[in-house]
């Protein structure tokens, strides 16, 4: 399993320039919509033609601007789902299976048949893609593609036009249909729950470059770019002024934290996410190993000044007044706490959840 | 009434049958030639698409007895077009039947050439895609996908090139004339008898044109609707 991506491409807008190797079977693809993760997508299928690079998957060569090599779709082997799956609309759910099916008609027909039966079509054989729902839909746009045989699967937003419960559904039964599948799959996506779910390693892109890659956990748990955190999800960020080693000022929110790891040196931005924020009551700071401010409130502490708050179905939402207004999300189980105790006086921070970004 | 009955029994039914075979040629010819023509425009760069579309589009736009002076120009015997299918192939245009049918594919093909390229050009991109991706080449795509996707457009046109091909006066009888069982069609029949007065005899004609083109489009609402409801549509 190898994936080598050299891109250069412009655009309307900005400039492509994806640059990455991964040995890694499920790669996902992370960014803002318009930042060229589907075209990325696109050039390796062959359907979009980069100025300039080098594609090889598996060890062959698809693209090659020097060596002027540029192999058509037709011969890549490369499946791609779309993200409204693209089934022919005229042909009846066993024809779209075996459109691109080579060989004699007992051939075609018992590799449809097969397909019909893992992916659990049976009964829909005569019916055209209008007659669906979206999760048949995608199930026969997967079927198509693996009847092929693909060395090489890309999805291309495949959840991104859903509603939620079938968007959870759709996923699981991805995940399975995919399962025993022993090629490489690359997804595209804007959201991170998707990615997360799916990948091992991600590439985050931003504005046509890779902003950062890396294994899918690590760089959820350290996006180190300010980009790669904010499509992560983290909702707050403050510029960030590194006093020494353990000591970081966060401007933009007027607190200034210790930390026992060590900050890295190109911390320029601090982010922290919105869930992860410690509610604290009734402090009274004396002694040197708890800062404070010279009046008794500490300073590693953001002062709850609540702005307004939102009120969603599993979750209340607080804006806290800050050079930036800060987010606090608050799980369900918590808000009850906070019914009984009151607002808090201070929110705290987990140094362990502090993302140090460049 | 009688009148009626008896101008019916005397009828020379030729004309109808001169333009309906003039009709479904023509029709047959233009299908082929305008899916052709809108599937390399689609393709085209856009200057060129200007270009041709220009061209193809003319004899729409064009008053038909104009079209037929050029038909005229390029296939009459003292012309050398004219008198190298003559010479070569036996072939006579001018006063003929294929007159006829020449006529009215030149008049009627934008009309099917125009409407297929509208249904081509709102397929989805993403077909065309996938269909590559599948392994299937560019020809099969086109007539196993577009084609059957750009249906009920293609079907309208087909529709619309018939009437026109049906109806067809101005570049017909410039280029085939007005030889009665030959090249004489409904529409050059009902000038014919207005000239001379006989208003019944045209009203018959007026009658039976009606009807034909009353049944074709109704039988293709019918043939199309059926078979397009169950398809879904980005």
């Amino acid at each position: 399993m190898a994936v080598t991506v050299e891109i250069r491409k412009k655009l309307d807008n900005f400039f492509l320039d994806i640059n990455f190797h991964s040995d890694a079977r499920r790669i996902g693809i992370l960014g803002a919509s318009g930042c060229g993760k589907s075209m990325t997508l696109k050039s390796i299928a062959g359907i979009e033609l980069p100025d300039e690079g080098h594609i090889e998957v598996e060890g062959r060569t698809f693209f090659d601007k020097e060596k002027k090599i540029n192999l058509k779709p037709q011969i890549r082997n490369v499946g791609y789902l779309f993200q409204n799956y693209a089934l022919f609309p005229t042909m009846t759910v066993e024809k779209n299976i075996a459109a691109g099916l080579k060989g004699s008609k007992q051939e075609k027909e018992a590799r449809v048949r097969e397909m019909v039966e893992k992916f659990r079509l049976q009964g829909l054989e005569k019916r055209l893609p209008g007659q669906l729902s979206g999760g048949q839909q995608q199930r026969v746009a997967l079927a198509r593609i693996m009847a092929y045989g693909p060395e090489m699967i890309l999805l291309d937003e495949p959840f991104s036009a859903l509603d939620m419960y079938l968007k959870d559904q759709l996923q699981r039964e991805l995940a399975e249909m995919l399962a025993d599948y022993e090629g490489t799959v690359i997804m595209v996506s804007h959201n991170r729950d998707e990615v997360y779910r799916f990948s091992e390693e991600l590439l985050v892109i931003d504005q046509g470059k890779i902003a950062v890659a890396g294994e899918t956990k690590e760089i959820f748990r350290n996006p180190v770019s300010r980009e790669a955190a904010r499509l992560t999800g983290c909702k707050n960020f403050s510029k960030a002024r590194r006093i020494d080693a353990h000591t970081v000022e966060a401007e933009d929110w007027g607190v200034t934290l210790t930390t026992q790891q060590e900050i890295p040196e190109y911390t320029e931005y601090i982010g922290y996410r919105a869930h992860d924020f410690i509610p604290v009551w009734n402090v009274e700071r004396t002694g040197k190993d708890k800062p404070d401010n010279g009046d008794g409130s500490p300073r590693d502490m953001l002062p709850f000044d609540l702005e307004s708050s939102a009120e969603l179905p599993f979750e209340q939402n607080y804006y806290i007044k800050a050079k930036v207004t800060v987010c606090w999300f608050v799980q369900r189980e918590r808000v009850q706490e906070l019914e009984e105790k009151g607002m808090p006086d201070y929110l705290a921070f987990d140094e362990k959840k502090i993302l140090f970004l460049r | 009434m009688e009148e009626i009955m008896r101008i019916l029994k005397e009828l020379d039914w030729s004309p109808l049958f001169i333009s309906l075979k003039t009709g479904v040629v023509a029709t047959f010819i233009s299908f082929f030639l305008g899916i052709f023509a809108a599937r390399k425009v689609v393709k085209a760069s856009p200057g060129k698409k200007a270009v041709i579309d220009g061209i193809l589009t003319l004899p729409m736009v064009l008053p038909p007895t104009v079209a037929g002076f050029f038909l005229l120009l390029l296939f009459s015997r003292r012309r050398p077009l004219g008198e190298f299918l003559f010479e070569q192939f036996d072939f006579k245009v001018v006063q003929t039947w294929l007159g006829c049918v020449i006529a009215a594919t030149v008049i009627a093909f934008p009309l099917m050439y125009r409407n297929a390229r509208a249904a081509m050009e709102q397929i989805d991109m993403n077909l065309v895609y996938a269909g590559r991706t599948l392994g299937m080449s560019d020809t099969k795509i086109f007539w196993t996908v577009i084609v059957p996707t750009a249906g009920p457009g293609i079907a309208s046109g087909t529709i619309l090139t018939f009437a026109r091909a049906l109806g067809e006066y101005g570049a017909t009888s410039m280029l085939a004339g007005n030889i009665p069982g030959k090249t004489g069609t409904i529409s050059q029949k009902i000038a014919m008898v207005i000239q001379d007065g006989d208003y019944l005899t045209a009203g018959i004609w007026v009658a039976i044109v009606m009807i034909i083109a009353f049944l074709v489009i109704f039988l293709m609402n019918i043939i199309s609707g059926s078979k397009m409801k169950h398809i879904g549509r980005w």
